[in-house]
């Protein structure tokens, strides 16, 4: 592992009045890796994301994001237009809950589209067209791209928020909990999904969720996070398999047999 | 004029605007907040055009006011009124002989030129107002650049009625930075504002918002590259002045369906008819 990575972070701090949500969290994503982060609520997973994608500043600590020009940025230093520009481009954010991303008063095609005009595309017909490949891409039948978000179900509001997040290809995806809220069938099928689209474009992914089976499903490694610390880190089978922390063993060991 | 200030305004006030109206030049398209004044009509009236007029007329201006390009409608003649009795200038409804014209929702149909000022009364100055209620968020837009929701409200149009439908109050992009309501002229305007000679200021009391065009900015309406930017204009001449080439307004005439159409800009109307055109209805 001695390429070099696409985000590190060191020393990550932060404190919500006398509560540590990170007391320290150093990390590490090489490109085209699956990152899970898992620990159960209150542990800081979902925090340490938001540090890490430049949503909310950390008291202490930095967090390095190597640009495709090899060039390193300090996530937190940034001035407010090239991050946004980063999160338009070269980074997505999947969100539990899929209408705090999606424009619902907007047809499928359009919020599919939106990232492509925001980054800057004014051919009307390539955007549709790319729009219409997105939407088979996440198995969103291309009839639909008229349709409003607000006629869709949970499933296909999740996989239409997908599909718009990799629209601009990115080469890093955040996801908060993707599969969190849907009926067991249909996570297993949208996690079907992400795995098939992380591997054929290549994604870099920091994937928080409480769900040790979705780690294992899709992440090559993992984070265990208990009281905002990283408490183990490490292969995922190797961790799911023979954990060395108390706390990792208590998790694996907590989790039910179907 | 007794009783009154030069042009209403006292000068303090004038002084105000025009430091507004400067950095609107400096910054084209870019809303300039200004402390907009209780003016002696009703907002929507054109409460902030007529604070831009008062800060800018001289005692050598000659005035001109349009309300949907006509010179003797309730709006324009109280406004051409209210300047000859506060600030004693010339009037006039031809469009060549005004150094300054304000104008509600059209442009003049005769080029202008540099030696002239356009004033707009505008009603809603924020182009993503109706995409973003907030307006901290859209002023962050604006910083960032941010145009992507407006792009999205007009693929939306071409995906469901296979056109753009906005008719008037098309946005723009001025000089390749800001994006900008044009005030709620026709769509038909929009190519006037692009490398006019002459310097566009809009005025919005209510809103308390002024910005410019300078001239000769370039100015882009907004579209696909596949589906260009295109005024609309209804298919027919002028009634009364024969014109194929104006802006028309469609007249209803009696109660049985009859209808004309007719040249919005009455100055251009009128001169084309003591030039010798004439329409079917002359």
């Amino acid at each position: 592992m001695s390429d070099p990575t696409l985000l590190s972070a060191r020393g990550l701090r932060l404190s919500f009045g006398a509560i540590p949500a990170l007391a320290g969290v150093d990390l590490d994503l090489w490109p085209g890796e699956v990152l899970a982060v898992v620990g159960e609520s209150g542990s800081g997973k979902t925090t340490l994301l938001n540090v890490l994608s430049g949503r909310v500043r950390p008291d202490a600590g930095v967090v390095w994001y190597r640009d495709p020009d090899g060039a390193l940025h300090d996530v937190h230093a940034m001035e407010a237009p090239l991050l946004r520009r980063l999160h338009r481009s070269d980074w997505g954010f999947v969100h539990q809950d899929p209408r705090q991303s999606l424009r619902m008063g907007v047809s499928a095609g359009g919020n599919v589209g939106e990232r492509l005009m925001a980054a800057g595309a004014r051919h009307y017909g390539r955007i549709r067209a790319s729009a219409l490949d997105w939407l088979a891409e996440v198995e969103i039948d291309p009839a639909r791209i008229d349709d409003l978000p607000r006629i869709f179900s949970g499933g296909m509001l999740q996989r239409l928020q997908v599909a718009r997040t990799l629209a601009t290809h990115p080469r890093l995806v955040f996801m908060d909990e993707p599969t969190g809220g849907l009926d067991v069938s249909v996570q297993a099928r949208l996690l079907d999904l992400i795995r098939r689209l992380v591997a054929r474009h290549g994604l870099a992914v920091v994937l928080v969720t409480h769900d040790l089976a979705v780690a294992r499903l899709l992440a090559q490694r993992i984070v265990v996070m208990r009281r905002g610390l990283a408490v183990e880190t490490g292969l995922t089978d190797q961790v799911l398999e023979d954990p060395q922390h108390p706390y990792t063993q208590l998790l694996v060991s907590s989790v039910l047999q179907a | 004029m007794n009783g009154y200030n030069f042009a209403y305004l006292d000068e303090q006030t004038k002084r105000m605007i025009r430091r507004a109206i400067l950095k609107a030049v400096a910054i084209p398209g870019h809303q300039v907040p200004f402390a907009s004044r209780e003016m002696p009509l009703p907002y929507g009236w054109g409460t902030g055009g007529i604070q831009v007029t008062a800060s800018i007329l001289g005692r050598e201006d000659v005035l001109k006011v349009i309300d949907q390009g006509a010179d003797d409608t309730t709006n324009a003649v109280s406004i051409r009124r209210f300047f000859a009795a506060t600030a004693g200038v010339q009037t006039t409804t031809r469009t060549a002989d005004a150094s300054v014209i304000q104008t509600r929702h059209r442009i003049p149909e005769a080029p202008l030129t540099e030696q002239q000022i356009l004033v707009y009364q505008v009603p809603q100055p924020e182009p993503l107002y109706r995409l973003e209620p907030s307006r901290a968020e859209t002023t962050r837009m604006h910083a960032l650049a941010e145009y992507g929701a407006m792009h999205v409200k007009l693929y939306e149009d071409i995906a469901r009625l296979g056109q753009v439908a906005i008719s008037y109050d098309y946005p723009v992009m001025v000089n390749g930075r800001y994006l900008t309501s044009p005030s709620p002229i026709p769509a038909f305007d929009n190519p006037k504002l692009h490398r006019m000679p002459a310097l566009q200021l809009f005025g919005a009391g209510r809103e308390k918002r002024i910005y410019a065009i300078p001239p000769y900015t370039d100015v882009r309406s907004l579209d696909f590259e596949d589906h260009p930017f295109r005024p609309h204009r209804a298919d027919a001449a002028c009634a009364l002045c024969g014109s194929r080439q104006s802006y028309l307004d469609e007249v209803v005439t009696d109660n049985r369906g009859g209808r004309m159409f007719v040249c919005s800009d009455t100055d251009h109307c009128a001169s084309r008819r003591a030039a010798g055109c004439e329409g079917v209805a002359a």
